[in-house]
């Protein structure tokens, strides 16, 4: 044995220096991805591994922000009517050159035709060649919103849309949007291996493929042709590690040096440790609990206010959470553009709660908590959630039983419009444009579905995201939500419980990583030293 | 002898049926299916649901499916994962080295140190060896895998620095599997140390996988031993004078042996049940995780396939541990 910590000792030491000639950052990711086509898929980790390091976008986020800035595209014009989205293209920008695949001319128009016809054309000989399902794609409603792309000329792509919607930009900067290489896909497709492009990505992005063992390392290293410029690290590596105490285990031994997703109650001992930094930010997402809004009493606004009067939100936090969430105001998280920071919260007052119910004139409400049986990343524990409400509704009179399904079930159920009660849910951000929370959770085109669980459909509020929809400038746009913001507060749909704090550990020698609002894990601008 | 090997070979096709119809029913039976979990919130519409149900073939009458299902298994073909679109027969082979690696490194650990221990402790009943072998091995019986293994990590990983925390090398070696046994392509490699890093990554992960089976077989062995070691045989045995570490080594071994091989067999399934949990702890690329997660996106074809090739591979063991048995004990292969 003590030889073996000798040798392990040795490694550690040759991996250090190896680290010094050639600068390598080992991250431990939490999981495996699905594959590496990020068209195909919808989860974080497949994206993490996939879409930010290999490849690009039209349109990208500025890092650390939900703000939308040129990608692949140098800039983009916008017709009067909304229809028309003109992008102009990059010049000079270079596909990566691996061992697999030695490109012979630079990223042009064909190269975004060929993306998005393999998602949207069931005719294009790509589009089934991995089961045919593009779900992202077809969850943002892409389809049926792009009527037609063209081909202007090598640098000009032309898209039109069926109706004008001003997210399609943010939609551009999302994962499934990554731009292929048309010269790579038909040389695959030539060799009979198509199935390759979901094996060994090929993209434009900082970091170039090398290997991936499943489930255990994925190799990359820096793209030198990058047109952003070379990455200051020459190799990135994602140790995928499961277990969080493990994750933080090989932290520590110096087996990686940054890891994602710690298990909250390591979180403590990781800011104490001053070998390590720990980052924190709020995630993406908010969870809330939404009342049926067609339903009796719930579409009297005075005891959805009442009930949201009643809840002790704190205590909620401090056992649920545990540190690892915030109050929710709003139904954006506050890293968003268009968050307004003058909508106030509903006061915790059972007293006044109380008394306003009386004036609504219900009496012995009895009444439904829907708590669903996962863990979400925006809810560690749902259940726990619900008691904490059962017990304060109580303390107004409120009676409430708390219902439970298996989670697809639970979301059927949650989605047919006569659902009885108040429902425990959540979201996750899709492209970090407000559209994605404010018009998929509370308009009008969601009731009756598992995305507007309140069935909340009130002209004043659903006006302002419209207009949002159909106007392209974003400073304006996020005025108009933080006006819808105000009336949500007013007209109480739900019960805003909390965003997710995300909490990212490094060493110290770790620079400049910048935690992503938008909840994916970038490489690019990291550097390390000694 | 030969047509004892055919009725044991026999008698396995009823089995495989019954396998294949409860892999195939198991995950069937869990409430939700594989797109409503992949839209989650997002939600997807009872058109969109339908398309893509039928276009996986989920939309046909149970039997249909599970003969379809049959019929290509007979071919060699489990399907598609729905997750990762790729064959579930290359996707398991893919990762069935790392668990066969680490099973077959924990029976060795465990039948290396749990068949002298069972003797010992028989041979010195009452004794504090006997207690102290008989007091750890139901400790080591009892312990939640998942808890042992974080505790030797962070013991001999985290304090000592003796051993890595997890994964199968270290992560400055890099070569394309051969075999998909690290031990042995470690070698091939012929990367300077890549062996030693191979084996220091595998110490923690076989003590924990192994450690059940070895309190299994410790008290295995100590019981047949002390049954064996009453008989008149033995006794007669000691009474011509033979020496004591022949009569227990060569006259009662032999027979004590006979259950603790079919105990040892039936480490199979518990290997692969604890395969599951030591792969998620130390992030071993093998199919337990692999399984877990599958079962968890209600991936069907990944799931079905997956059980059906670890019960194959659990009924041929035990397929060959009767026949070892047969080997050991004539009574057995002339069926009384």
């Amino acid at each position: 044995m003590k030889k073996m910590g000798f040798m392990a000792a040795m490694l550690a030491a040759t991996l250090l220096s190896g680290a010094a000639s050639a600068k390598t950052l080992v991250y431990c990711s939490e999981g495996s991805p699905e594959g590496f086509d990020p068209g195909l898929y919808t989860a974080g980790t497949t994206f993490d591994a996939s879409s930010r390091p290999v490849y690009n976008r039209l349109v990208e986020f500025k890092r650390g922000t939900t703000e939308t800035i040129p990608g692949l595209a140098e800039k983009w014009d916008v017709s009067d009517d909304g229809l028309q989205y003109t992008f102009h293209l990059r010049k000079g920008v270079k596909f990566q050159t691996t061992d697999f695949f030695k490109p012979t001319r630079d990223f042009d128009a064909d190269d975004v035709l060929f993306t998005f016809e393999r998602m949207l054309d069931k005719k294009n000989p790509w589009y089934n060649y991995a089961g045919g399902q593009w779900e992202y794609f077809d969850a943002m409603s892409m389809p049926s919103l792009i009527k037609s792309i063209e081909k202007v000329d090598d640098q000009t792509v032309k898209f039109t849309l069926n109706h004008p919607e001003a997210p399609f930009i943010a939609n551009m900067a999302m994962d499934f949007a990554s731009i292929m290489s048309k010269e790579y896909a038909d040389k695959l497709a030539k060799d009979g291996h198509k199935e390759m492009l979901n094996q060994q990505p090929l993209g434009t992005g900082p970091f170039q493929f090398v290997g991936y063992q499943k489930d255990a390392v994925i190799r990359y290293k820096a793209n030198p042709d990058y047109w952003g410029g070379k990455p200051a690290i020459d190799d990135l590596v994602f140790a995928i590690t499961t277990d969080a105490g493990v994750r933080y285990q090989k932290l520590q031994a110096g087996e990686c040096q940054i890891m994602a997703y710690p298990a909250p109650a390591d979180v403590a001992a990781m800011k104490k440790n001053d070998k390590l930094t720990v980052m924190e930010q709020n995630g993406l997402n908010v969870a809330y609990m939404s009342y049926n809004t067609t339903e009796k009493p719930f579409d009297n606004v005075k005891v959805r206010k009442a009930l949201n009067m009643a809840v002790n939100k704190k205590a909620i936090i401090d056992a649920v959470y545990q540190g690892s969430g915030t109050a929710a105001i709003n139904p954006i998280p506050p890293t968003m553009w268009g968050y307004n920071k003058d909508v106030k919260d509903d006061p915790y007052d059972p007293d006044a709660a109380k008394k306003m119910l009386e004036e609504a004139g219900v009496k012995d409400l009895h009444m439904k908590i829907w708590a669903m049986p996962v863990q979400r990343p925006y809810m560690p524990n749902a259940r726990r959630t619900a008691e904490l409400i059962q017990s304060d509704f109580s303390k107004i009179g409120v009676t409430a039983d708390i219902v439970t399904y298996e989670w697809g079930e639970y979301l059927k159920r949650a989605g047919q419009k006569d659902h009885d009660g108040a429902v425990i849910l959540g979201w996750t951000g899709d492209n970090g444009d407000p559209d994605n929370f404010m018009a998929t959770l509370l308009g009008c085109d969601g009731v009756g579905t598992s995305n507007n669980t309140a069935e909340f459909c009130y002209k004043p509020y659903e006006d302002l995201i419209q207009k949002a929809k159909r106007v392209s400038d974003q400073a304006e746009r996020a005025k108009l939500y933080e006006q819808a913001e105000v009336i949500f507060k007013e007209q109480a749909p739900w019960l805003t419980i909390a965003h997710s704090v995300v909490f990212m550990p490094m060493l110290k020698s770790v620079k400049n990583y910048k935690m992503d609002p938008l909840g994916s894990h970038r490489f690019d601008g990291v550097d390390i030293t000694e | 002898m030969l047509r004892f090997i055919l009725v044991k070979i026999g008698l396995l096709i009823p089995t495989f049926i019954g396998v294949a119809i409860a892999a195939f029913g198991f995950v069937r039976l869990l409430p939700g299916d594989p797109v409503l979990l992949l839209a989650g919130e997002h939600g997807v519409s009872p058109a969109r649901h339908a398309e893509l149900m039928h276009q996986y073939g989920f939309d046909r009458p149970m039997w249909l499916q599970f003969l379809d299902f049959l019929w290509h298994v007979m071919q060699g073909d489990l399907g598609v994962s729905i997750a990762t679109k790729r064959p579930v027969i290359s996707e398991f082979m893919a990762l069935f080295p790392a668990t066969l690696e680490l099973s077959i490194c924990a029976i060795i650990f465990a039948v290396v140190l749990g068949i002298p221990a069972g003797i010992l402790a028989a041979t010195r009943r009452g004794s504090w060896a006997d207690q102290t072998i008989m007091g750890t091995a139901l400790v080591g019986y009892s312990m939640p895998i998942f808890w042992w293994g974080l505790l030797l990590i962070i013991l001999f990983s985290g304090i000592l620095h003796w051993t890595p925390v997890s994964g199968r090398i270290s992560l400055m070696y890099f070569f394309p599997p051969v075999t998909g046994f690290m031990l042995i392509d470690s070698l091939l490699s012929g990367q300077k140390g890549a062996f030693e890093s191979a084996v220091s990554h595998l110490i923690l992960p076989t003590v924990v996988l192994g450690t059940i089976p070895l309190a299994v077989i410790a008290r295995q062995t100590r019981s047949a031993m002390l049954e064996v070691l009453g008989e008149d045989y033995v006794r007669t045995a000691r009474a011509k004078g033979l020496s004591p570490v022949r009569v227990v080594s060569v006259h009662a071994l032999r027979n004590a042996l006979i259950p603790v091989i079919t105990t040892i067999g039936l480490q199979v399934g518990v290997l692969m049940a604890g395969a599951i949990l030591t792969e998620t702890i130390f992030s071993w690329p093998g199919v337990g995780k692999w399984m877990v997660d599958s079962i968890f996106r209600r991936d069907y074809p990944a799931v079905q396939g997956g059980l059906l090739l670890i019960a194959i591979i659990v009924m041929v063991v035990n397929l060959i541990v009767d026949l070892l048995y047969g080997l050991v004990n004539p009574r057995v292969r002339h069926g009384r």
